[in-house]
């Protein structure tokens, strides 16, 4: 664990002038990824710019014309209990339950959930290779054990996966993140922030160096009545998805007037097919017509040795997901599949 | 083979000998490894950090990379937070910061100065034990102990938080402890009685 100093940024405008001085500083808010890999000698930060106490970005506040602003420094405990949040995008609210623990969702902030490395197990070993970690080494987890590893999405130089929950709630809201960086303000929708590894897996998202996210914009539309998150894992909770669906309807009677769906833990982002929602227009909300979208959003999935079940369990969760989705008052905690 | 056998007067002797050539190093040899130490084992960054932990206020140096729970367990000496994994897998150094449930071992100490802090030596009113504590004792909350003080702050904040409608749902929002004796279920009856008090 490699040494270094601390700082606090009162300011966007300071935390920013100090990562242009320092270009090897980090910055820290809720810390809970950062000095676990800094532990596992992962991170090598030499100066950790704490941003807990800019001002401006602990609240959730509901914007002009609908909509919400989270802020960046709200902890994700705190944004799914918001009242904002659980009657207006309960969805969000669910996925961000299904995660980690009570004790790091009180720690963890909404920034810092879009910046989580994966959990990859090579990624975490530094003894062996891995193209996220050490670029042009190589990827150790195709040859290796890839049970929790990518179906979709994936290239020949990494198969690892995105593992937040609360991010593929907010890729089925079509959330935006507002980022102040080194020239200025900028936005990015949600399903352009990630990105899939191609040639390049250690670049996780669009962020530039020294860029801050300062909030996450959720639109309009809330999907308040018809949704529903279901992960699925090795553990019962405490655990990451080897595949979640968060699903949001808007219904008139039975029939679908539009449809989200988006998957985790099956790519490095959150997954979604826009045409597999557009199948679902008009359609009545079946089994039947979830298992056509299902067939869509899995289009050109690829399994490995050992994750080859996740491709059929995938599909089996979107046709689950779109049930509960009916009857969101029957849902358990933890995002558990309900009876 | 002759035994080698070494006297008293024999380790006395030798060792003065050594720490007198050791004092004959001149000074600039010793400046010299100095500098050697110095170029190869970075300077540690201190800082002094104010802390209000179980409503007393302490002031202390400490590195920079310096954990709650290490400042807690190493410096000042309230052991009774434990460290498991060391990366927030176990839960087993749960206190509160700002009367929510944290792990102390992935929280920067210098990240929650002046914050109120909680530690499983700050719950019970003198000899008077807090009723999780008592309700451990009485359901059989634990065996060998070692994760008893994390799963009793998350307890207390999980009844606190309201998360006790179900056995279901007090095994969700537990799941942060983890507990190798396997004392769950007499975990779960303690939550039990004390929410229903």
């Amino acid at each position: 664990m490699n040494n270094f100093t601390y700082t606090t940024a009162g300011s966007i405008t300071a935390a920013l002038q100090h990562t242009k001085r320092h270009p090897q500083a980090m910055y820290i808010a809720g810390g809970t990824n950062l000095l676990d890999l800094w532990k596992y000698n992962l991170l090598h930060p030499q100066t950790l710019v704490d941003l807990n106490g800019v001002p401006g970005y602990h609240t959730i506040e509901a914007k002009e014309g609908g909509g919400l602003q989270l802020g960046a420094l709200v902890t994700n405990a705190a944004t799914a209990y918001h009242p904002l949040i659980e009657q207006r995008y309960p969805l969000l609210s669910k996925a961000i339950l299904a995660g980690a623990s009570a004790q790091i969702r009180n720690m963890a902030t909404n920034g810092g959930n879009l910046l989580q490395r994966t959990r990859c197990y090579y990624y975490y070993d530094g003894d062996v290779p891995c193209n996220k970690r050490e670029p042009g080494t190589g990827c150790s987890a195709i040859k290796g054990y890839n049970r929790i590893h990518a179906i979709l999405g994936a290239s020949e130089h990494c198969i690892a996966v995105f593992p937040s929950d609360m991010c593929v709630a907010l890729a089925a809201l079509e959330a935006v993140v507002q980022i102040t960086g080194q020239q200025g303000k900028r936005s990015i929708p949600f399903a352009d922030f990630h990105r899939l590894p191609g040639n390049a897996p250690e670049k996780d998202n669009a962020l530039q160096a020294g860029d801050i996210i300062t909030s996450i914009d959720l639109p309009a539309k809330e999907f308040a009545h018809h949704y529903s998150y279901l992960k699925l894992r090795d553990r019962h909770s405490y655990a990451f998805a080897l595949v979640s669906v968060a699903t949001a309807l808007e219904l008139e009677g039975n029939e679908i007037k539009e449809a989200r769906i988006a998957l985790g833990g099956v790519a490095h982002k959150p997954w979604r097919i826009p045409e597999a929602e557009q199948l679902l227009q008009g359609k009545p909300a079946t089994a039947e017509s979830f298992a056509q979208a299902a067939d869509k959003l899995l289009e050109g999935a690829q399994g490995y040795p050992h994750n080859q079940f996740k491709i059929e369990l995938a599909k089996k969760a979107i046709i689950r997901n779109g049930l509960m989705a009916l009857h969101p008052e029957t849902q358990l905690p933890g995002a558990q599949p309900s009876a | 083979m002759e035994k080698q056998t070494y006297s008293r007067r024999f380790f006395l002797s030798t060792s003065s000998m050594a720490a007198a050539a050791v004092a004959l190093i001149p000074g600039n040899v010793k400046a010299f490894y100095k500098n050697v130490k110095k170029r190869f084992i970075p300077a540690k960054s201190v800082n002094t950090l104010s802390l209000t932990i179980n409503q007393k206020q302490y002031t202390v140096q400490a590195d920079t990379r310096t954990t709650l729970l290490d400042l807690l367990r190493e410096q000042l000496q309230l052991t009774g937070s434990k460290k498991g994994c060391d990366h927030g897998q176990c839960g087993a150094c749960t206190v509160h910061v700002n009367g929510e449930r944290v792990l102390s071992c992935l929280t920067l100490a210098a990240l929650v100065q002046n914050q109120p802090i909680t530690t499983i030596e700050g719950l019970a009113e003198g000899d008077q034990l807090h009723p999780m504590q008592q309700a451990f004792i009485e359901c059989d909350g634990f065996q060998c102990g070692y994760c008893t003080p994390g799963q009793i702050m998350s307890a207390v904040a999980c009844v606190k938080e309201g998360h006790t409608h179900s056995v279901e749902e007090i095994k969700e929002f537990m799941s942060g402890n983890l507990c190798r004796c396997g004392a769950y279920n007499g975990i779960v009856e303690s939550i039990q009685k004390v929410a229903a008090r």
